[in-house]
């Protein structure tokens, strides 16, 4: 008795919580199903051109691949990308922080209009963003006259790029953060000044550390949409080879011009990127889970 | 460090949270700011600590005027209802806190914030968690370990707002008691706010009774028990029986019935609200002329020491609602009324609390 009551506790353990009740356990034939739809559809629309991607990349050799990859044009491509994203990710670092330190802590007028705000860049289609900054710096835009006659140039040129990433990079720290600030609310901080703390000090070793792998986990996935723009970008870039492409930008024009290995070439770079992205993610995950569950010491 | 409030006003909104309080905490002592929630005790306490400003109004720490000052300024140590521990930090550098934020100048040493960190924690008992995460500890010595951090910078007060209410009714009991016996070996002023009245009555040497923003009693936990000031007070501190009439000669006329009383404090003809508590309800069986108000047995409940008789008004009185009364008395008492259950009694009071029948602001 004893005995298979233990051996049942441990097969317990081993099953999901639905499956643990008698009531939400599913027959097998229906499990089998539904894990097979599952798993046969991520193998056949993530895995499988995850695959190709690679495939298709060293289809004409390891020569032609890293050729594609040191040739100026990429090399250029790279850089531009990297710039934008170094630029693209600190900024909104600090907007998300003072974004969701505003909405969480403070009450204020229109910070529902805020928060509605912070989530635009999500529900506006890119394209439509690159639009809206042709609209406004472009030559027919509201400040083009102006700004050509201080011979700045955004639109077809580095700073459109940037501000076209920016936008649509927007709300990833802040999105991370606001729920996680709010669900923590201002007791800490308030212990923290009857302690004698400055608001520095209160920031610096209060609030950052309880957020901080919130915040992390915000700039990676901000850093990966950055990284791998392509509508708002494409609508203000020109596509001036080796001066206003970015590696997706790259890619397209490769494949355009039926230079099938060196566009998969490239592209396998993002698909790394976003691996790589992948695995600090689950790290960070790990981490953060972590620290709310520490084990014992 | 002695604590005044003078004519504090605070309102949140159109919501008046504050209407002109004006206390003196004593040195050394520990006081309970008790009320019902909503009455404004936290506020405050808030205000007092320096995290809320008041409308109008001033806060004298030690005799100086600190309504302008600074939280960070006053010195006090502050521990929250929910701990507010800081969760990344072990228990050592919670209670280091305090210390290692000072300005390099006065900051102590490491040894000494060691030492003295060491030292707290042996006084909450709790040396042995020093190197575990809030997250690992249980409510009763998460609020040990808050009350460890907010004693470690030396504070002149301590400001406890609801310690103990996120916990168990046993371990409240525990640190009850504990918090009792740390006041009297630190003896610092201390102040607390709790909705519990049994707490406030137990633990504190003072008792300051709150309602609706303002201050309805302050005295000793027995002053407050033993002679409650208003309706109010006497109401929050314990079960009641409430009778509302007139006053007569002989007592105080309940609809029909006459409940014997003798006063001087009110005339004949006065609107009256008499409170008696359940040990001082007394039970005549049988409906007889007999003077009382007449009620029927509804329910005995014969677990525990006492034995405790409900009953239901049984007359022509304040039909609105069914009145309920409630008798406390010894096993062998009630086994010599033999009370049944639907029987029809008189009640008397030993002891009846009479208020102005005019004051509407009694809703328990």
């Amino acid at each position: 008795m004893a005995d298979s009551a233990i051996i049942l506790d441990r097969r317990k353990a081993s099953l999901s919580k639905f499956e643990r009740h008698f009531a939400t356990r599913d027959r097998t034939v229906v499990r089998r199903i539904v894990i097979t739809a599952g798993v046969s559809f991520f193998l056949l629309f993530i895995v499988l051109p995850l695959i190709a991607v690679f495939v298709e990349a060293f289809r004409r050799g390891a020569g032609v691949y890293f050729a594609a990859l040191v040739d100026a044009d990429a090399l250029s491509a790279m850089r531009l990308t990297l710039l934008a994203a170094a630029i693209a990710v600190p900024l909104n670092l600090l907007f998300g922080l003072a974004a969701s330190w505003a909405i969480a802590k403070f009450e204020f007028r229109g910070k529902s209009l805020l928060l509605t705000l912070i989530d635009l860049p999500f529900s506006v289609s890119p394209v439509v963003a690159g639009l809206i900054y042709v609209l406004v710096f472009g030559a027919q835009g509201w400040f083009g006259t102006w700004l050509m006659d201080h011979d700045i140039r955004i639109i077809f040129a580095v700073p459109g790029i940037v501000l076209a990433t920016l936008f649509v990079t927007f709300p990833f720290v802040a999105r991370e953060l606001i729920p996680l600030m709010q669900a923590q609310g201002r007791d800490e901080e308030e212990a923290a000044i009857t302690l004698g703390a400055s608001g520095l000090q209160t920031f610096w070793r209060v609030t950052l550390p309880n957020v901080k792998w919130a915040l992390l986990y915000g700039v990676i996935l901000c850093n990966a949409r950055a990284m791998g723009e392509f509508g708002a970008v494409s609508v203000v870039s020109g596509h001036i080879r080796g001066e206003t492409n970015t590696m997706p930008l790259h890619v397209e024009i490769l494949y355009n011009e039926y230079q099938f290995a060196a566009a998969f070439a490239v592209a396998s770079l993002l698909a790394m990127l976003a691996l790589v992205t992948l695995a600090i993610k689950s790290y960070i995950e790990w981490r953060a889970s972590r620290q709310l569950f520490p084990e014992t010491t | 460090m002695s604590i005044a409030v003078h004519n504090i006003h605070k309102s949140f909104g159109a919501i008046k949270v504050l209407n002109g309080v004006s206390l003196d905490f004593p040195k050394g002592e520990l006081v309970a700011l008790l009320g019902p929630s909503g009455c404004g005790k936290t506020t405050l306490l808030r205000i007092i600590a320096g995290l809320e400003r008041a409308d109008e109004g001033q806060i004298i720490l030690s005799g100086t005027d600190a309504s302008d000052k600074d939280v960070r300024e006053r010195h006090v140590g502050f521990v929250f209802q929910h701990y507010a521990l800081f969760r990344h930090m072990t228990v050592f550098e919670n209670i280091a806190f305090g210390l290692r934020v000072r300005p390099r100048s006065e900051r102590p040493s490491e040894k000494e914030i060691t030492d003295r960190v060491l030292k707290l924690l042996d006084l909450v008992q709790l040396g042995w968690i020093k190197n575990r995460y809030p997250a690992q500890l249980s409510g009763g010595q998460r609020q040990r370990i808050a009350l460890a951090r907010a004693l470690a910078v030396e504070p002149q007060v301590l400001l406890l707002d609801e310690p103990f209410g996120a916990l168990d009714a046993k371990v409240r009991k525990e640190l009850r008691r504990w918090l009792r016996r740390l006041h009297d070996e630190l003896h610092i002023s201390s102040i607390f706010v709790t909705h519990d009245q049994e707490e406030a009555l137990e633990v504190a040497d003072r008792v300051v009774l709150m309602n609706r923003g303002t201050i309805e009693q302050v005295g000793s936990p027995r002053q407050i028990y033993r002679e409650p000031s208003t309706a109010f007070a006497y109401s929050f501190l314990g079960s009641v029986n409430e009778f509302r009439g007139k006053i007569e000669a002989q007592g105080v006329r309940v609809g029909t019935d006459l409940l014997p009383h003798v006063t001087t404090a009110f005339r004949a003809g006065d609107d009256v609200l008499g409170y008696a508590r359940p040990y001082d309800i007394e039970i005549t069986p049988g409906d007889t002329n007999a003077p009382g108000v007449a009620a029927k047995v509804n329910r005995i409940l014969e677990a525990g020491v006492m034995a405790r008789v409900e009953l239901v008004a049984n007359g022509p009185y304040r039909p609105a609602k069914p009145d309920y009364f409630e008798a406390e008395l010894t096993a062998a008492d009630l086994a010599d009324l033999k009370l049944t259950v639907g029987q029809a009694v008189r009640i008397t009071t030993r002891r009846l609390q009479l208020y102005s029948g005019v004051d509407r602001s009694v809703e328990v």
